[in-house]
């Protein structure tokens, strides 16, 4: 839910190009004929999706307590990962609640960083080729860290593993983790001596850090920030937040081959989702720019 | 807020980001419109989590405030740029502000 690696691999393979590591020899769902080679490269994706599970999960702590904090119950913050399921937004909806936002201004940020798992939804589509029910649970196990897993395989059985394994492992793993910080916020007298509204900051911070490797990016990110300092006085809590999406719209919309030959479209430039070493335990962490770039 | 306001709050949420998911599963992969859906998503990603960044590191309702978080959010950073993994840079910022705050720090 961390986005990292699926974002860059999405953009970059928007032009349909998705299906291109899959042409490999091994197509069928068993991958048995198909001899030990399937077989390692599935292994090597359930590795990595179980990796990838216990890390994201076990930040589902901060998000259980967060939530308690801002005035949910327990239930209601279980709710949240069990059907909204996707923590960019769960966050978003829990921060502008503990900013003091209504339910529109929660809601809005909410859906509008859930949008991407539309797009990583028609994207795996033809990869997972689903039918009935199993389109419909494939469809809410649709987040950041099961799209880049996938992406991350290069042939159809591993990348179908991969989805599954990271996809209900993150599901298991966040719900249970949730539950627990949950009933540790719950018991707590005031988030603030525990540094939670801090801790809701830094997650933010977290969430945003791997993607901002390309200028473009860090530009639009400047730009949001300036907005949402500005209008801050002058908005109702919860605006100032959907106000700076506009920036994004405005500088997205700009002609790319405009200014100073930067042509390229953000993610184009990283398409390492698809092509990253699978082997890195933390698979969608593999976008973390490099200090260098992450300090500018 | 109220109780049941909140439970509107969280089910209308999670409703909306549940229906995005079971579209994106059942329309065509030819309705993503190409590379610049992917790229204006991607900016829209990035702003609102910037704009939520703010907010939480310095907002106070209306008004902005410079306290402990700020200092948290910072140490956040430092920790991000030596690679430190998420939950131990959401919990160094969360000592970090408990920590200032033990110590009468706004």
């Amino acid at each position: 839910m961390t986005g990292r690696a699926a974002d860059e691999s999405l953009a970059g393979q928007a032009d349909g190009t998705a299906n291109g590591p899959t042409d490999g020899p091994t197509d069928g769902p068993g991958g048995e004929a198909s001899g030990g080679t399937t077989r390692e490269t599935k292994r090597k994706a359930i590795r990595q999706a179980v990796s990838v599970s216990v890390a994201t999960g076990l930040y589902g702590i901060s998000f259980g307590a967060l939530a308690v904090a801002a005035g949910l119950s327990v239930w209601q913050a279980q709710v949240l990962s069990m059907v909204m399921f996707t923590g960019g937004s769960q966050f978003a909806l829990v921060g502008v609640l503990m900013a003091g936002g209504g339910g529109l201004a929660a809601v809005a940020p909410a859906a509008m960083l859930g949008a991407r798992n539309f797009l990583y939804a028609v994207q795996l589509g033809p990869l997972l080729g689903l039918r009935g029910w199993r389109r419909l649970l494939g469809a809410q196990l649709t987040i950041d860290e099961s799209a880049a897993v996938s992406l991350a395989q290069f042939d159809r059985t591993a990348q179908r593993a991969g989805f599954w394994w990271t996809g209900a492992g993150v599901w298991i793993c966040w719900n249970a983790l949730t539950l627990v910080g949950a009933l540790a916020g719950s018991v707590m007298a005031d988030p603030k001596d525990w540094g939670l509204d801090a801790a809701a900051a830094a997650a933010f911070l977290g969430l945003l850090w791997p993607r901002l490797a390309p200028r473009r990016t860090q530009a639009t990110a400047a730009l949001a920030a300036v907005i949402a300092l500005v209008s801050t006085p002058f908005l109702v809590p919860g605006l100032p937040v959907l106000l700076a999406a506009l920036a994004a719209l405005v500088v997205g919309l700009l002609p790319a081959a405009g200014s100073h030959g930067k042509a390229e479209p953000v993610g184009a430039t990283e398409p390492a989702g698809a092509t990253e070493p699978a082997g890195d335990k933390e698979g969608a962490g593999g976008q973390l720019p490099s200090g260098e770039d992450g300090d500018g | 807020m109220s109780n049941a306001a909140i439970w509107g709050t969280v089910l209308a949420g999670s409703g909306v980001c549940l229906v995005l998911k079971l579209v994106g599963a059942y329309v065509p992969q030819s309705w993503l419109g190409g590379e610049r859906t992917g790229r204006v998503m991607g900016l829209v990603t990035v702003s609102l989590l910037a704009a939520l960044l703010v907010v939480q590191a310095v907002g106070n309702g209306q008004g902005l405030t410079a306290d402990s978080r700020l200092i948290a959010v910072a140490v956040a950073g430092l920790a991000l740029w030596l690679r430190a993994p998420f939950i131990v840079v959401v919990i160094i910022a969360a000592a970090v502000a408990a920590g200032l705050r033990a110590l009468g720090f706004p």
